[in-house]
């Protein structure tokens, strides 16, 4: 049997805690490349962010949101950085920018990134935000707070909708074959 | 026809107005005016004209891995379903990141990027003795020309803008559909155009200075998801090797890509090496920019990136007054790794000795870079002055092996990036400079300007 479909209205809506960072995270923080001798999510996602927030990974749980300022992931293309975020248990990103191959690389692997300025600077660490991926909208549980996050160009969506680049590229070849 | 001029005070506007603006005077029959990024990105869509903001899908004229992203980018190639790359001659393998290999995983993914290439019939796998650090060895074998469409997982790839190609960085993932469908969906850049006047004066000063003011100058987000197109007499005036170093640190701004358009030095550099046909494309006089930065260079210094970001710059004059000492020097990388990068280290270290307390690196770009060093007498001048000279790898740049710093250790490095442990400890600093003030700094143990030692 096929594996079934993935959509993105699909996807179910994202909630957890907040962990704040701050303007230019760059992609050797985010894995350092002493860690680039291996490529196993499990692992990089133990080192994931070590070098500005150590033991970060233990204190992170599944569903925790990641949200940054400015030009969030900027520097290498390494995929590697954000495969350590996903596996270290974050459920998306969200920042008032992305750098260009981060983005690309984070919506390639299945990771939503979300552009928010408002949110970038008026959410503070520790609350519980709730995110809709189809639509965009963030809510802040602990004080009903609602912010309207970038929506995903329909280019976009379509690779999205597929699961990710590769499910999407399946299809595509798979219909050519036909 | 009527011409609109719109190369100046655009900076705060967007293309798109512009191209309506335009449109609305002149009848939206008439074309409007391409950049050279505008123009490949076009030719390899099968259209005739397109704009900033489109998205399409283009025919990719190479595509490359290296040992770090080519493991990953094989493991998602399997899953895709096809069993040959689109192109056995048209998909690039390098090792050069932990190659000669550092330690076992390393040499793992070295074995696994070279027992896909024998598998897949790669024509272009380049085993360590035969190749170089990526972004050296393509242009130089002409297996980039001016014209292409070329993706790399490494954000460097960025630095064939300098031969006038289309290059960019992207993931494992992109890279793998790339090698399966030789095609890749882009959007096409907004263009910020960045003019260089003027003919410096100090005679130190190299593309490493000009695209570090202008990052300085713009921040490391300045040109975010924009294609960045040098322009001006001071560009025209640029060696090759110095064209490629400043395309190369366009990603430093956020850059998409980096280009510079081809003239007679281009055709010169690429008659010899190509190994395919070239095209030579330039922007149109009315091309819609979305922003012009204008720099001049006259009374450029030598510029020193502070730690911990490449825009983080100060004069030379500046850096040595604060007179740090320091403890390693790297002069090579895919920045300033190339013929003319070592030539000018040699310069000033020619009959010096390095500072007792610092240990230098030096790191030929390519073997055939390595070899005319070896006989030209540079890599003698190195060693006698008391520095090691290492076979090409991207190593130290990123923390790799061959120059890790410790805790508190302080290097002043020819390299791209200077961020947080980029080179080891997270406590280390990174100071970047062109090959002049990294050889000078190396005689004085501190951040040197060139003529401090000469």
């Amino acid at each position: 049997m096929a594996e079934p479909e993935k959509t993105l209205d699909k996807v179910d809506q994202l909630k957890g805690k907040v962990w704040k960072v701050g303007d230019d995270i760059d992609t050797d923080v985010i894995i350092a490349a002493r860690y680039l001798n291996r490529s196993e999510g499990e692992y990089l996602a133990e080192h994931c962010l070590e070098d500005l927030l150590p033991n970060l990974t233990a204190k992170v749980k599944p569903g925790d949101i990641l949200v940054a300022g400015k030009n969030f992931g900027c520097g290498s293309s390494r995929e590697h950085a954000p495969v350590a975020l996903k596996y270290a248990g974050f459920s998306c990103v969200i920042a008032h920018s992305f750098a260009r191959i981060f983005y690309r690389n984070a919506i390639n692997i299945g990771l939503p990134v979300i552009v928010a300025p408002e949110v970038a600077e008026a959410v503070p660490e520790g609350v519980i935000l709730e995110v809709e991926p189809a639509t965009g909208v963030i809510r802040d549980l602990t004080n009903g707070q609602t912010y309207r996050g970038e929506a995903f160009p329909p280019f976009m969506l379509e690779i999205l909708s597929a699961g990710g680049a590769i499910p999407y590229v399946r299809k595509k070849v798979n219909r050519r074959d036909v | 026809m009527k011409r609109v001029q719109v190369t100046e005070g655009i900076s705060a506007r967007c293309g798109e107005n512009i191209l309506l603006e335009r449109y609305l005077e002149r009848g939206s029959d008439e074309q409007v005016g391409m950049t050279i990024t505008e123009k490949i990105l076009a030719a390899h869509a099968g259209l005739e004209e397109v704009s900033a903001g489109a998205l399409l899908t283009a025919k990719l004229d190479l595509v490359l891995a290296n040992d770090i992203t080519g493991p990953l980018a094989i493991k998602e190639f399997a899953k895709i379903g096809v069993e040959k790359v689109f192109d056995q001659d048209k998909v690039v393998l390098i090792p050069d990141h932990f190659a000669p290999a550092k330690d076992i995983p390393s040499a793992q993914q070295c074995f696994e990027v070279k027992c896909f290439a024998q598998k897949q019939q790669l024509k272009h796998y380049y085993e360590v003795g035969r190749n170089g650090i990526e972004h050296c060895f393509l242009p130089e074998q002409g297996l980039v020309v001016p014209g292409d469409v070329v993706i790399g997982a490494d954000s460097h790839t960025c630095t064939y803008g300098g031969l006038g190609a289309f290059s960019t960085g992207v993931g494992s993932t992109d890279l793998a559909v790339g090698m399966a469908q030789g095609e890749l969906w882009f959007r096409v850049p907004e263009t910020m155009k960045v003019v260089l006047n003027g003919k410096p004066k100090n005679p130190w000063v190299s593309g490493k200075d000009y695209i570090l003011a202008v990052i300085g100058k713009i921040g490391v987000d300045g040109a975010r998801y924009m294609a960045m197109e040098f322009t001006g007499e001071a560009i025209s005036a640029l060696s090759m090797d110095g064209r490629l170093t400043m395309a190369n640190m366009a990603i430093e701004a956020g850059a998409k890509n980096g280009i510079i358009a081809p003239d007679e030095k281009t055709v010169e550099y690429v008659k010899g090496r190509a190994q395919r046909p070239w095209k030579l494309y330039q922007s149109d006089a009315d091309a819609v920019y979305h922003a012009v930065v204008e720099l001049d260079v006259t009374d450029l210094q030598p510029q020193v990136a502070y730690p911990h970001l490449p825009s983080n710059v100060k004069d030379v004059a500046v850096a040595a007054a604060a007179k740090l000492p320091i403890d390693q020097v790297v002069i090579g990388s895919c920045t300033n790794g190339r013929w003319e990068d070592l030539w000018t280290a040699a310069q000033i270290l020619k009959n010096k000795k390095v500072h007792p307390d610092v240990r230098v690196i030096v790191i030929p770009g390519t073997q055939d870079i390595y070899l005319q060093a070896v006989r030209e007498g540079l890599v003698e001048i190195f060693i006698q002055a008391g520095a090691v000279v290492s076979t090409p790898t991207c190593g130290p740049c990123l923390g790799g092996y061959m120059g890790i710093l410790a805790k508190g250790e302080r290097a002043v490095s020819t390299t791209n990036r200077n961020f947080i442990g980029r080179m080891g400890h997270p406590e280390s600093e990174i100071y970047l400079t062109n090959p002049a003030v990294a050889a000078a700094s190396a005689v004085l143990g501190r951040i040197a300007a060139p003529e401090e030692v000469v």
